[in-house]
């Protein structure tokens, strides 16, 4: 039980509660995070990978991944630094899009991404498909800025946002867990922002 | 993570906008030096509201530090600075974060870099170092608008004679007899600060988002290896 804060009032704000999970607040703003200097990687340098665990290691150029068929996606997304952001619009690709073309090895239950800049972050299979990701290279109709992540990112918006990788490369698919750049760094391995799952323990 | 309850045992003003909370917290478990804290407000109805905050104090300090600036549209640092007061009791967790902290292991040269009150979490950092007894060659280039706005400005002299080495550059307005820098951080400071890329220095930057955005990009371009860099941003984009 909290105790009370002596002269706090708060400023509630006029939002849908329910669309807000714990211990969030809404920004119109969107902050950027981001544990090192922003990469810069020529787009006719680029492509994204899906390795490991699969049949195949399969890769893509951007203009191969950019004329594969993109969805366009509306959602809410929570950042673990407390600010969520309602109804933003995003287009990319379906990660069940990418990794039916790489055909997945049935043993492969969990995956890390990596992105250029050196970051990793883990997730289940699970997590990632039947309708779940996307490979995101474009933010309210513009290209995806490169402080936001460009050229693309992970999005995965049911979790906490330091899921969704920045400057993404590709995935590698696994059949054990690996804790990838945050989760090894204190934060919690899964990070359901409706469970509160911020750090190690939660 | 658990929550913890620390009380406030003094309000130690740094500038007309920033002032630091010294908190007695029985149950604190420490921290390295770089880390924050979740602080959590509960009103009389229960509605809460959490935010983070770099911790100020050394992990040898006494007693735990954070420095809050306000914020006029702030929800949470208007409450830390014009309400909450000695006694007065507060809701934290932590320590958290475990990339974007220093220990005498990491070695340097250590370049800190610093944008208004992006300095909290370095004050942790220079005071660990010179509690730690140990004599790796760090600067801090720190921005501030003007004399006025600096925090620590006291403690950063005295620590000087720790061997760390301070350059503050003023932004917006500055004495007369200033012979600092006077303008935002840019190429032609940092190569004149950053050590050359060749002696690889270990670079801290903190501070509003573009703050750091520039100098990161800036360091880059110099040829500083991005894996030496490490960054914590705070505040909008302004983009």
């Amino acid at each position: 039980m909290s105790p009370i804060s002596r002269g706090f009032v708060g400023r509630r704000q006029n939002t849908d509660a329910s669309r807000l999970p714990p211990g969030q607040y809404v920004t119109t703003d969107f902050p950027v995070l981001s544990a090192g200097p922003t990469p810069h990687t020529a787009l006719d340098a680029w492509t994204f990978t899906i390795r490991g665990a699969v049949e195949q290691t399969k890769s893509w150029s951007w203009s191969e991944l950019t004329s594969l068929a993109a969805e366009n996606i509306k959602t809410d997304i929570h950042c673990v630094t407390k600010w969520s952001k309602f109804d933003t619009q995003w287009s990319g690709v379906s990660l069940d899009v990418l990794l039916a073309e790489a055909r997945v090895d049935p043993q492969a239950k969990f995956l890390t991404a990596w992105s250029d800049g050196g970051y990793t972050t883990n997730l289940p299979l699970e997590a990632v498909t039947g309708g779940k990701a996307w490979i995101a290279f474009s933010f309210d109709g513009k290209p995806l800025h490169p402080e936001h992540g460009g050229p693309a990112r992970l999005l995965v918006p049911r979790l906490y946002f330091w899921k969704s990788a920045k400057w993404v490369r590709g995935i590698e698919l696994l059949q054990h867990d690996e804790p990838g750049f945050w989760e090894v760094n204190g934060y919690h391995n899964y990070g359901d922002p409706w469970k509160e799952q911020r750090y190690q323990g939660d | 993570m658990n929550w913890q309850i620390a009380k406030v045992v003094e309000v130690v003003p740094e500038t007309a906008r920033v002032h630091s909370l010294v908190l007695d917290c029985p149950t604190w478990s420490g921290h390295l030096a770089g880390q924050h804290v979740d602080v959590r407000l509960t009103a009389p109805d229960g509605y809460q509201a959490q935010r983070s905050y770099s911790i100020a104090s050394a992990p040898e300090d006494p007693k735990l530090m954070l420095t809050v600036e306000r914020l006029d549209d702030g929800e949470v640092s208007p409450y830390l600075f014009d309400v909450l007061a000695v006694g007065d009791e507060l809701e934290l967790r932590g320590p958290i974060g475990g990339y974007f902290v220093w220990t005498p292991a990491h070695g340097g040269p250590l370049l800190l870099i610093a944008g208004g009150s992006g300095v909290v979490p370095f004050r942790a950092i220079v005071r660990h170092r010179a509690a730690a007894g140990n004599n790796t060659p760090t600067r801090l280039l720190y921005s501030a608008r003007s004399i006025a706005d600096v925090i620590y400005r006291d403690e950063l002299s005295q620590l000087a004679t720790t061997g760390l080495d301070v350059r503050l550059t003023l932004t917006r307005a500055w004495p007369d007899e200033w012979t600092g820098f006077r303008r935002r951080i840019d190429m032609e400071i940092l190569r004149a600060v950053a050590w050359s890329p060749t002696e690889r220095p270990l670079v801290f930057v903190c501070g509003p988002s573009g703050f750091v955005e520039a100098a990161a990009n800036a360091l880059v371009e110099l040829g500083h290896d991005a894996a030496r860099i490490r960054t914590e941003r705070f505040g909008p984009t302004g983009s």
